[in-house]
């Protein structure tokens, strides 16, 4: 799977992911996954800004059948996270199982995404953990 | 005022694992009943559109138009159109934009997908695709994980119950019993769907639409030909919208607002409402999206889609016969063909030739979704050329 093998795409987006680094339009709108283009004003947007590490479930799901590279770590829960400021992102969440709920605080964690294999690019990023 | 256009001839191969039919083998029988059926020659075809999605993936193969071309004998414009599992309706709206404009007479839409020769994993792998690369799939999120994450906001937020869920699985294995081509004819239970095993919580194997290999092809005309056959059926309205490809992205997760878009933007073109529709075909890719879809176009209010399908309204002697022919679950989901299979199984029921016939049928719609709401495709189709 050439996109997983990929070196300059975990190397791209290593800021966006390691630090949860997001846009920020002048009109006040923030964007994480980070938009160049804001979706409000139209605006090219050029200033990057660090999203909160806390948030709130929205939604979630424990993937039972993954994709191609997911097989070790399956089954694996990935949700809809709310951050503090309102910005809601997709990510792995850990945690005790039965505390992971809708609307359960979480907070960003530093971790390994996805290992492609033995000799591949291990994806680091950001998951999310039940505060307990 | 855009001019008329007809459906004069449909075809499909049968869809299901099938191991013994190639990309190739798919687009030569579809094209072929679609020609027959039109009682049109291969040279009279004057615009191709392909909908496909994803035969890079699944078969190493690129240049589809041109390939379908090549094996149907076509000499004319051949164009792929891919928008994920709405790759089939958006082919479909590169043909009627073509005869629409008066460049092109006769059209043949051919939506083709060839999934099963590669093995499970990578097949979910090539459709989570059809998402975000960069920030769902890459971090594990599959397709039946997107619908999973909108099915569990959906049932907290208005009460949805897994079975409610599960008779959306049910009725369309029902209505998939009569129709030959379908991938699955047998008879589930909602015990049966419950008993499967999981996929994505709350998604079970019972939930989600197969992976399945098949072809399906319409003939598109202008009117001026298509009343000289005998049983057109005329193409009322067509309407496409978009959203954010990522679910993250979106202003709701319970609702597909591309859909809800498409449904406003067809009633106003047409000046038809709900109460105008006599059946229709939606995109159940997982049980969810059918409810939402009942929701979204307006069938029912929002919130209520699990109680509208627990009460029976989609069934075939309910409020709108939905999926009549199996929809996505039973008929299978080759998801460049699924769009083109929609306009295929509607078609037959406005000739009144179709198994488990709705009564009447005068006007018909159809909801094709690509990815898990990026692009939302609907078509009304009708007995006469008039919306009125």
């Amino acid at each position: 799977m050439p996109h997983r093998t990929s070196v300059p795409m975990p190397w791209r987006l290593k800021k966006r992911r390691y630090d949860l680094n997001g846009t920020k339009c002048d009109c006040g709108v923030v964007y994480y996954p980070p938009r160049k283009i804001c979706e409000l004003c139209g605006n090219k947007i050029n200033n990057d800004i660090k999203l909160p590490n806390n948030g709130v479930i929205v939604s979630f799901t424990k993937i039972m059948v993954p994709p191609d590279g997911f097989e070790n770590i399956s089954p694996y829960i990935i949700g809809l996270v709310k951050l503090s400021n309102g910005v809601v992102l997709s990510s792995q969440i850990h945690g005790p199982e039965e505390k992971i709920k809708i609307n359960t605080p979480v907070k960003a964690n530093f971790r390994v995404l996805f290992k492609d294999g033995k000799n591949g690019v291990i994806h680091y990023g950001t998951k999310f953990e039940v505060i307990e | 005022m855009s001019k008329n256009v007809a459906i004069i001839g449909i075809g499909q191969t049968k869809f299901g694992e099938l191991w013994d039919y190639s990309l190739r083998d798919l687009m030569a029988e579809a094209g072929t009943n679609a020609l027959k059926d039109a009682g049109v020659e291969k040279n009279e075809i004057d615009y191709l559109s392909v909908g496909n999605m994803s035969a890079g993936r699944f078969v190493g193969q690129e240049h589809v138009g041109a390939l379908a071309a090549d094996v149907l004998g076509i000499k004319a414009p051949a164009i792929r159109c891919e928008a994920a599992c709405a790759s089939g309706s958006v082919a479909f709206r590169s043909a009627l934009h073509a005869v629409q404009s008066g460049n092109c007479e006769t059209a043949m839409v051919l939506g083709v997908e060839k999934m099963t020769d590669v093995h499970g994993a990578g097949a979910l792998t090539s459709l989570a695709a059809a998402g975000d690369q960069e920030w769902e799939a890459s971090i594990g999120l599959t397709f039946a994980g997107l619908y999973a994450l909108m099915a569990r906001r959906h049932m907290h937020e208005y009460g949805t119950t897994q079975e409610q869920l599960a008779m959306v699985s049910v009725v369309n294995h029902e209505n998939g019993k009569n129709n030959p081509y379908a991938q699955f004819r047998n008879s589930i239970s909602v015990e049966d769907v419950l008993k499967s095993s999981m996929v994505a919580d709350p998604l079970r194997l019972l939930d989600c639409s197969p992976i399945t290999d098949g072809a399906a092809a319409v003939i598109i005309t202008s009117e001026k030909n298509a009343k000289k056959t005998q049983n057109p059926v005329w193409v009322l309205g067509s309407a496409q919208s978009s959203d954010t490809l990522a679910l993250h992205d979106r202003k709701s997760f319970t609702e597909l607002l591309a859909t809800k878009q498409a449904v406003k933007d067809v009633f106003v073109k047409t000046g038809l409402t709900q109460k105008s529709i006599d059946l229709i075909e939606v995109h159940d890719c997982f049980s969810i999206n059918q409810i939402m879809a009942m929701e979204d176009l307006g069938f029912c209010k929002k919130g209520m889609g699990g109680k509208f399908v627990e009460s029976g309204g989609i069934k075939l002697n309910g409020e709108i016969p939905t999926n009549t022919l199996g929809g996505l679950k039973a008929s299978g989901h080759p998801v460049g063909a699924t769009g083109v299979r929609q306009l295929c199984d509607l078609t037959k029921q406005l000739r009144g030739t179709a198994p488990n016939q709705v009564k009447n049928a005068k006007k018909a719609l159809n909801l094709n979704i690509g990815g898990s709401g990026a692009t939302a495709v609907i078509n009304i189709l009708g007995v006469e050329p008039n919306a009125s």
